[in-house]
């Protein structure tokens, strides 16, 4: 068993020699799974690229940095997280500092009745029935050494519960903040969504930096979306150059529901997304929509994995990649099609823009079909401006710079513009405009 | 052909071009003079595209001889949009598709890059949709396109129809019309010619490039220019295209030949 001892000196260590001991175990009651999931992720490892599913993804200096589970959050102002806040987004906002929720710089005021919102260091206490029902039960930490290290190591976190028939019309962001200290810190969030029938919610989720330290992100977020229901998930990842991000989003679809996934990665030094929505009733539908513009040596991965268990559910997967410089996207887009899910119409479409010589992407796309009666395309780009709509701007008198960056604004414009949510839309739209070669001589003209 | 003291709009001498080692261009003089209309005919790889993609500034295409004089300036020194700033606009042959630029962004965005290079005030997005308004009725071009992204999905007759549209918000010195007529049904053409027939006047000139006569029915030269091989090989009048349209290109093909012996 884990046993408690928080007076015991704060060491780093390799993600292979941490010492759970320091660890503030939770509640009772989750002792088993953590102890179960720590050993499994001893035996697991961490993966090296020899593994299928990080084939292009070397995470050796995730490897190499000794982490420290002990991290205690700065006691930030207002005033201070200001310049993270969505500009025009009326929202409920969860914040959390290296990993714990703070009350003070959150707002969950203004809720429909019967929805619940809390932090899930919280709801330990509180809400353990929801949390001993669905806690864990998308994940599997069996195969996933990152879900492992997770299921291991959470303490805090959200959960949101929608009660059947509630449309919650303010979105609900979640803003983690981190603010490394020497030594790089494991942030270890994990997020529970219960939405039950004909229900309607928006959540950010989203990763910033306060200074430049390095350290490791590695959160989970399970998501239920019952029958009938709408949920649209945005993952923000705007975080300092020398952060590592994983994060794993597990999705349960029930009957006629609408799932749609937008992520917007910016920033991070090795970022992995895993984005898996499970069809599980018939009649629903998927939107995986993405977009990760890249610069200097980052290296970000995105690996959806749609699964088709039930019969007439629709699945979208559209994300695009600019790279410049040296930085490397990687797109692993597999859709499952079980024997029973007849009428399937899956779609994925993956395109990739590199902007130097030395950037480069990986686009790998899998299908694995059992059924027969099936409509699953898929597609993949790896290219460079056209030189043509590139002359063609300056024909028209538009000089050369503010040709490119229009012709690269354009490509991923497509990708913004499935964003529903303005606020969100327009904060991507400047971090875009910001990343972008010459981004700045476009202002004027959208 | 001087007309009193005016100097030349475009004086190109002795222009050789190539691309990807093959010579294209081998010896091409033309002068042009503000007002005038000529057309440039000629058979398939006579040059006639390459002439309207060099004057542009298209860098695919090497300029290994001659000169070409605009407005007394070296227009070879100039790069592709400096020109276009300076009065030359080429309606493409094949306009390229651009998804994700709105027909009126890409437009505003030329627009102001034009009057930003002559020093004058850019115009706010306002103003601009009430010039754009106007121009499309010229052409009888359906306002929902320019919502639409460049040229995407627009029909053959659409895209021409959208470079003479762009002509007429540019208001260029010297327009060149790459084969615009090409593949046009009737109804198309016209409105086409009838865009270019309103927009001549005394400072603005056209290099109408087509590989039909049919065309110039309509938009009537005051010069016509027979491209051969990369020469201009016959000159004259408006009656030249119609000799041409009844004895074909072999006839000066013929007439080539038999001056070279």
């Amino acid at each position: 068993m884990i046993t408690m001892s928080p007076e015991k000196t704060r060491t780093a260590a390799t993600l292979d020699r941490l010492d759970v001991s320091a660890v503030e175990p939770g509640p009772e009651w989750l002792y088993a799974s953590r102890w179960a999931a720590f050993e499994r992720f001893r035996q697991l490892g961490l993966p090296d690229t020899h593994h299928e599913d990080w084939r292009f993804t070397n995470i050796a200096p995730i490897k190499q940095t000794a982490f420290t589970l002990s991290s205690p959050a700065p006691n930030l102002t207002r005033s201070v997280i200001e310049p993270l806040l969505i500009p025009g987004l009326d929202c409920c906002r969860l914040v959390f500092v290296n990993g714990r929720y703070q009350p003070s710089l959150s707002d969950t005021a203004g809720l429909p009745p019967g929805m619940g919102l809390w932090s899930l260091h919280e709801a330990f206490t509180t809400k353990r029935s929801l949390l001993e029902e669905h806690l864990g039960k998308l994940t599997n930490t069996d195969k996933h050494p990152f879900a492992a290290l997770n299921t291991a190591l959470f303490r805090d976190g959200a959960v949101i519960f929608v009660p059947r028939g509630a449309a919650v019309s303010r979105p609900i962001h979640l803003l983690h903040i981190a603010a490394p200290g020497d030594e790089p810190p494991l942030i270890s969030p994990r997020h529970l969504i219960v939405t039950e029938a004909d229900t309607t919610l928006s959540v950010i989720e989203d990763y910033a930096t306060l200074g430049d330290g390095v350290y490791l992100t590695n959160a989970l977020t399970e998501i239920v979306v019952g029958p009938n229901a709408q949920v649209t998930h945005y993952l923000l990842e705007r975080e300092s150059p020398r952060a590592f991000n994983v994060t794993t989003l597990h999705v349960h679809q029930g009957r006629d529901s609408r799932f749609a996934s937008h992520s917007a990665q910016f920033g991070g030094s090795i970022v992995r997304n895993n984005v898996s929505p499970v069809h599980a009733g018939e009649g629903g539908h998927s939107l995986l929509n993405g977009l990760y513009v890249l610069r200097d040596d980052q290296l970000v991965d995105n690996h959806m994995r749609v699964d088709h268990a039930t019969p007439h559910c629709d699945s979208r997967q559209f994300y695009k990649g600019i790279m410049t410089q040296r930085s490397h996207g990687v797109f692993r887009g597999r859709i499952i099609v079980r024997q029973d899910a007849q009428k399937t119409d899956a779609k994925q479409n993956n395109q990739n823009l590199l902007l130097s010589e030395e950037a480069g992407a990986n686009a790998d796309p899998q299908l694995e079909i059992y059924a027969d009666d099936v409509k699953c395309t898929h597609g993949a780009t790896v290219g460079q401006i056209d030189e043509d709509q590139v002359f063609y701007l300056r024909s028209r008198g538009i000089p050369h710079e503010t040709a490119r960056a229009m012709i690269v604004y354009a490509f991923a414009s497509e990708n913004l513009e499935r964003m529903p949510l303005q606020p969100v839309r327009q904060l991507v739209q400047r971090l875009l405009l910001d990343r972008l070669p010459h981004g700045k001589l476009l202002e004027q003209t959208l | 052909m001087p007309k009193n003291q005016t100097p030349p709009l475009l004086e190109i001498k002795n222009l050789h071009a190539r691309v990807e080692g093959h010579e294209i261009l081998r010896g091409v003089d033309l002068t042009v003079y503000p007002g005038e209309v000529h057309s440039i005919m000629g058979p398939n790889g006579s040059g006639k595209s390459t002439l309207a993609q060099v004057l542009a500034g298209r860098e695919t295409f090497e300029v290994t001889e001659g000169s070409i004089a605009y407005l007394g300036k070296d227009l070879l020194e100039m790069e592709p949009d400096q020109r276009a700033c300076e009065g030359i606009f080429m309606a493409f042959q094949y306009p390229v598709e651009i998804p994700g630029v709105s027909n009126t962004q890409f437009l505003h965005a030329a627009y102001n890059a034009q009057r930003k290079y002559r020093g004058q005030e850019e115009i706010d997005a306002i103003d601009f949709l009430k010039l754009v308004r106007d121009k499309a009725k010229l052409v009888k071009i359906d306002e929902k396109l320019l919502s639409r992204s460049v040229n995407e999905g627009f029909s053959g007759g659409e895209k021409k129809r959208h470079e003479i549209y762009q002509m007429a918000i540019l208001a260029p010195k010297l327009a060149i019309l790459d084969e615009t007529d090409s593949g046009l049904d009737i109804d198309a053409l016209r409105i086409v010619a009838d865009g270019v027939n309103s927009l001549r006047g005394p400072d603005r000139s056209f290099l109408v490039i087509t590989h039909y006569q049919r065309l110039l029915n309509y938009i009537v030269p005051d010069f016509v220019h027979v491209l051969h091989k990369g020469r201009i090989v016959r000159s004259g009048g408006k009656d030249l295209a119609l000799q041409l349209e009844e004895k074909g290109y072999g006839w000066v093909e013929k007439e080539a030949v038999a001056a070279a012996v």
